[in-house]
């Protein structure tokens, strides 16, 4: 156990700030005067799709650092981003879900936000696919960094659908301010703060994860133009 | 693809019994449904031809900027595109009994805008899959969530172009003009970069 987290003691860091805002989601804050308590299920949707964002934001600067100085990093990089990208996306879309049948009385309306969240993730998926499908590491990387920019375009677009064209989706960050009491503030940043850290700590353990593969990768072919050389 | 977008005419006809659904609702998107799916037969077979004998090789070592490969099988497609809608339009309006409402210089534009932004990305995604051991399903797989955007807007504009009373197209033909320009200028971008592995 000792030997397992020897890389990563700031994991002991990211615990108590995740159980903090846990506490917060589900005990330190009040229940919304509509929704009641279903409301609370907004800092996990909000947390999620903040890290989304983030993490294709690092897919797409390190598919444009691939592309210029065409070294593994990137690659690496931008693929363990985009595949954390694609789960945090999925929690948006689980997590709406739910809520939507609470909130709205339907589990699925064809909203810009839900449409343009919808058509990131399948593009994302479609992403992941091709960088299993493909077994040539150079092609792979280079087709992956040009998709994962075509895709990015996606999420100014998701952002700004709510701001843009009508939407039931409520706009909480305005240039006004930030729609929301202080009291329910609170938890939404710690999630958010909260499920960065987890971001960063799965992206630490995913590229090591990637960098043993590629290890392997090389290894099985030196052993093989060994046997046959 | 003309084969491809007639037996999509055929099959709608005995999917949908046009005499009990109200079928100038759904008019439309079974039109813009027939040319994403025919475009997407034709689309990617544009780079598909090369591979047998190797001959993108040869295209590529030719003197010249590369960019013209990717314009020219750019413009083939969208000739083609254009052609097929050109031919399958009418045939969809007289086998459907759709009465025709709107102005010509609209739907006209919308077919024009529609076809280009269906072969854009269509074209780029081709050279990709054309390199890959499962290339026609990424093809597929990618293509299709990139081209929603073109279909809500060619849909939504054909919808208003034949409501009685007509509504206004402009809004959806100028977010198909954005869609056309962003992915006009962005594949142009890129396409260098393909070449190099």
């Amino acid at each position: 156990m000792k030997r397992l987290f020897a890389k990563d003691w700031w994991i002991w860091i990211v615990l108590p700030i995740m159980l903090l805002a846990l506490y917060y989601d589900f005990i330190g804050s009040p229940n919304d005067v509509q929704l009641g308590a279903s409301a609370r299920i907004l800092y996990f949707h909000i947390g999620s799709a903040a890290v989304a964002g983030i993490a294709f934001t690092v897919t797409a600067v390190a598919s444009i650092g691939y592309l210029i100085q065409r070294t593994v990093v990137w690659d690496i990089w931008a693929a363990a981003s985009a595949e954390i990208g694609t789960v945090f996306t999925t929690m948006i879309l689980v997590s709406g879900t739910i809520w939507g049948r609470v909130a709205w009385g339907a589990w699925w309306t064809w909203d810009p936000r839900l449409t343009a969240t919808l058509i990131l993730w399948v593009i994302f998926a479609g992403y992941l696919l091709l960088r299993e499908w493909s077994d040539n590491f150079e092609r792979r990387a280079t087709y992956s960094a040009i998709i994962a920019l075509i895709a990015y375009i996606d999420v100014p677009i998701d952002y700004m659908t709510i701001r843009w064209w009508r939407s039931i989706h409520p706009v909480i960050f305005t240039n006004q301010g930030i729609n929301m009491p202080v009291s329910m503030q609170i938890p939404m940043f710690l999630s958010m703060g909260a499920m960065t850290l987890v971001f960063i700590l799965w992206m630490a353990v995913r590229m090591r994860l990637m960098r043993a593969e590629m290890g392997v990768v090389d290894l099985k072919n030196a052993i093989r133009s060994h046997i046959e050389g | 693809m003309m084969a491809f977008v007639l037996m999509v005419i055929f099959v709608f006809a005995f999917a949908v019994d046009t005499g009990r659904v109200q079928f100038s609702l759904v008019f439309p998107g079974t039109l813009w449904m027939a040319f994403l799916f025919a475009g997407m037969i034709g689309i990617s077979r544009t780079y598909a031809h090369e591979v047998p004998e190797d001959t993108l090789t040869g295209l590529i070592l030719a003197p010249g900027d590369r960019m013209t490969i990717f314009l020219a099988k750019l413009t083939t497609a969208f000739l083609f595109m254009i052609a097929m809608e050109a031919i399958a339009t009418p045939i969809f309006f007289s086998l459907f009994n759709e009465p025709w409402n709107g102005s010509w210089g609209p739907m006209i534009l919308v077919l024009v805008l529609g076809a280009l932004g269906l072969v854009e990305l269509g074209t780029l995604l081709s050279a990709i899959s054309a390199n890959l051991k499962s290339g026609e399903m990424i093809f597929t797989v990618l293509l299709f969530p990139f081209e929603i955007p073109v279909l809500i807007c060619t849909v939504e504009a054909t919808q208003a172009m034949l409501s009685v009373p007509s509504g206004n197209p402009w809004l959806w033909l100028h977010g198909l003009m954005a869609y056309d320009a962003i992915f006009l200028v962005l594949p142009l971008l890129l396409y260098e970069y393909l070449w190099e592995v």
